[in-house]
């Protein structure tokens, strides 16, 4: 066992630094107690009166406690510490597995442990009576588990193992209902664009560690900081592979067709997905490498505001037009990704995960506010929604409070976060993409004021009677409405820069521009922006929404076709890559069945009827059988003659035993006398 | 004392048994027959337990289970002539023969 500490002073603060204890050594329990829940379930959770959903609840909250304690300390003293405990040699390679805590990991913890254990406590009453609520439990439980793998990893390899869990779980889960086809497709589309995204994160990791000689992230970072020339040569390329890894779980553009679908699963795993656990993923591999990003691959890191940008531009449209509430959330997540991978692509480190923090809050919020509607009215569509506001006013009120801090109002979490990453972008001088983000947060506010007006507003269009969903449900969303009030107080520029300090307190220094003050320019149109949409979309969708039919009258001619098909790329992919790739590989396959497989086949089956044949023929009627019937004729004839002897007279057979006492005395006299 | 006018006379005994035995066609004088043969065997224990009986010292005791057992199995045999007389109305063991080929 090698233990490897690791600690180096970073530029914030410099004195006080938590680099051991008991504490520290021990948080690698923090990242095993879901997994150990997960096994603990699948074994023993069917005996539970909750069935296994009390045990991932308690892991859960174990390990927000955990967190909780950890991000204390980050915060108040600063925590760098790095643990690597081998788990395998192959000769001098070997494979480590550890912890890394630091600001960064130690937000994700919190993330990951607070958002998990109020989605798993909303989860208890919205899965209440599904076909399988313990397989749900284990495989949530492997969910946050292998996020938590992810974001403790110290090196590449493990990283990618929890990369890997977090993308079964999510299959698993997205396929959860999988009676229904659709479903199952949508897990499969989840998985095999994630996997194709996935060589780029594996083959940059190779890269990397060529060029370094170790999967260590940290000694990685460290090479960046000591300029190495080996790994300048290659840090271009990898930090694309490695964006490319990110775009694919973080739902960026190209790769972004995967999320809507995933709303096939059931609604807390949406809001797990979309909060915590796994689109936060490509964020956080991008921020954990920033410093290769920033210092030695400016051109990548270009490029990770360019998809960022373009991804965040394209989501929001789609979002206007969807009917499937959830769907409309996904595409808003889409966005909301773009706008922290633009971030971190123009340098705003701390503007970037700031936003995923925030969002995470009010996301779940919508996520869980929206699942409390399709639990009571058992529709995704908001064609059957409309008039909620008075018969679930919890839902309404929680759902508008999320709706504002995403659209960005102050004083909610959005607000702050969006206005930093505008004013990122504002700051380093990319004025085209501040349009873009300006454009977006209106979009963003059309669709949200929709979602809103359509779900709550105007007239019940559905079957059924609709009522406010149980307290277990309910709670959760209180408590995230007030995160999203209050969670984002803690990063205001000029006044506190808690969460900035925070998250870049890390064993390599991330330098970045801090404002001073707001920056009037991004905050003003950010928030005109903001009221814009929701304005336009009120006049739009709430007059309207008291009508029964036609409840969307932004029917422009094309444009909203295109729309509606996604701008054709699930078209376009299905044409040009899934056809190209399956159809070729299915004739093959047709065609090596025809004719090898077959003819094969068919030889075996001719040499063992021939050879078959020779056996009966020759061997089996003429050599076995007639051996056996030989021997049977033989016995049978001599029977025949034999069985004369029995008279059944029995003075005959005495006659004969007294012949044969003769004869035996004669022979005794003879022989011994 | 002279064992061998014993011995003459069980031989002669047994002899006549055997031939009853082979000879007779009523089951009862069968029987009759095998009670002859064992006695000549009495016979024969009794006579040597008379001459050798420092040697021989159970001859009588032996005579004694003999006869025990001749009583059981004219019994035994008795019981049997009779359920076969009585089902069949003879007594002729040249037509008893059920248990031939």
């Amino acid at each position: 066992m090698t233990l490897a500490l690791l600690a180096q002073e970073s530029g914030h603060q410099a004195a006080g630094v938590v680099t051991s204890g008991a504490l520290l050594d021990w948080a690698g329990l923090l990242v095993v107690a879901p997994l150990v829940a997960m096994f603990l379930i699948i074994f023993f959770g069917k005996r539970l009166p909750l069935q296994g959903g009390e045990l991932a609840v308690a892991a859960m909250a174990f390990v927000t406690g955990y967190a909780a304690i950890l991000a204390y300390q980050a915060i108040t003293e600063g925590i760098l510490y790095e643990r690597s405990i081998e788990v395998a040699a192959i000769g001098g390679f070997t494979i480590q597995w550890g912890w890394v805590i630091d600001g960064l990991s130690s937000m994700m913890f919190l993330l990951v442990g607070f958002i998990g254990l109020v989605v798993f406590v909303y989860a208890l009453g919205y899965m209440k009576g599904d076909v399988r609520v313990t397989f749900f439990f284990a495989a949530f439980s492997l969910f946050a588990g292998a996020m938590l793998v992810l974001v403790s990893a110290p090196n590449v390899l493990q990283l990618i193992v929890g990369w890997e869990l977090v993308g079964v779980a999510s299959y698993l889960l997205i396929a959860h209902y999988w009676e229904d086809q659709a479903n199952v497709s949508a897990g499969n589309k989840a998985f095999l664009v994630n996997k194709i995204a996935d060589v780029g994160l594996v083959i940059g990791a190779i890269v990397l560690a060529v060029a370094v000689g170790s999967f260590n992230i940290n000694e990685i970072l460290d090479q960046v900081v000591g300029a190495s020339p080996e790994l300048a040569a290659v840090a271009g390329l990898a930090a694309i592979l490695l964006l490319i890894g990110g775009a694919g779980k973080s739902a960026q553009f190209p790769f972004h067709v995967w999320l809507p679908d995933a709303m096939a699963g059931p609604t807390p795993v949406s809001a797990l997905m979309h909060a915590a656990t796994m689109v936060t993923a490509g964020v956080y591999l991008v921020a954990r490498f920033f410093p290769l990003y920033q210092q030695m691959a400016e051109n990548a890191q270009l490029a990770v505001m360019a998809v960022g940008a373009f991804t965040l531009t394209i989501a929001g449209f789609l979002a206007i037009v969807q009917d499937d509430i959830k769907r409309v959330l996904a595409y808003s997540t889409v966005a909301q990704l773009g706008y922290m991978v633009a971030a971190l692509g123009a340098g705003g480190y701390s503007a970037g995960l700031f936003h995923l923090w925030t969002h995470a809050s009010f996301k779940a919020l919508l996520f869980l506010g929206a699942g409390s509607v399709i639990h009571v009215i058992h529709s995704n569509n908001m064609s059957d929604m409309g008039g909620l506001r008075r018969l679930m006013p919890t839902t309404f009120w929680t759902f508008v409070v999320g709706s504002l801090a995403l659209i960005g109002i102050p004083p909610l979490a959005g607000f702050l976060s969006k206005d930093e990453i505008l004013a990122t972008f504002n700051a380093e001088g990319y004025q085209f993409v501040l349009f873009l983000g300006v454009l977006g947060a209106f979009i963003t506010a059309l669709y949200m004021s929709r979602a809103v007006l359509l779900t709550f507003f105007g007239t019940y269009k559905g079957h059924g009677h609709p009522h406010e969903s149980p307290r277990v449900m309910t709670l959760p969303l209180i408590v995230l409405a007030a995160g999203a009030v209050g969670i984002a107080w803690i990063n205001v520029p000029g006044v506190v820069s808690v969460f900035s300090d925070w998250v870049t307190d890390r064993a390599q220094p991330i330098v970045e521009h801090h404002a001073e003050a707001f920056d009037l320019v991004a905050l003003g149109s950010g928030l005109l922006a903001g009221l814009g949409g929701i304005i336009l979309g009120y006049l739009i969708y709430y007059r309207d929404a008291a009508s029964q039919q036609e409840r969307d009258r932004l029917r422009i001619p094309v444009l909203w076709p295109l729309l509606e098909n996604k701008y054709y790329l699930d078209d376009l992919y299905w044409l040009g890559i899934v056809r190209p790739i399956r159809d070729p590989i299915a004739r093959a396959v047709n065609w090596s069945n025809d004719s090898i497989i077959d003819w094969v086949v068919n030889l075996a089956g001719f040499v063992t009827a021939a050879v078959g044949r020779v056996v009966y023929g020759g061997f089996d009627q003429r050599g076995i059988d007639l051996a056996f019937n030989g021997v049977s004729f033989a016995t049978d004839a001599l029977g025949g003659r034999l069985r004369f002897a029995q008279t059944g007279r029995v003075q005959q057979y005495l006659g004969a035993f007294v012949i044969g006492a003769l004869a035996l005395v004669v022979v005794f006299v003879l022989v011994f006398a | 004392m002279i064992v061998t006018q014993f011995l003459v006379l069980a031989a002669a005994l047994f002899a006549l048994g055997v031939f009853g035995l082979l000879a007779r066609r009523n089951a009862v004088m069968v029987l009759l027959a095998v009670e002859l043969m064992l006695n000549a065997v009495n016979l024969n224990l009794v006579a040597f337990e008379a001459v050798i009986r420092d040697v021989l010292a159970s001859g009588q005791v032996f005579a004694i289970f003999v006869i025990t057992v001749a009583a059981a199995e004219v019994g035994v045999g008795l019981s049997i002539v009779l359920m076969i007389f009585r089902n069949r109305t003879s007594a002729n063991v040249d037509e008893l023969d059920l248990m031939k080929w």
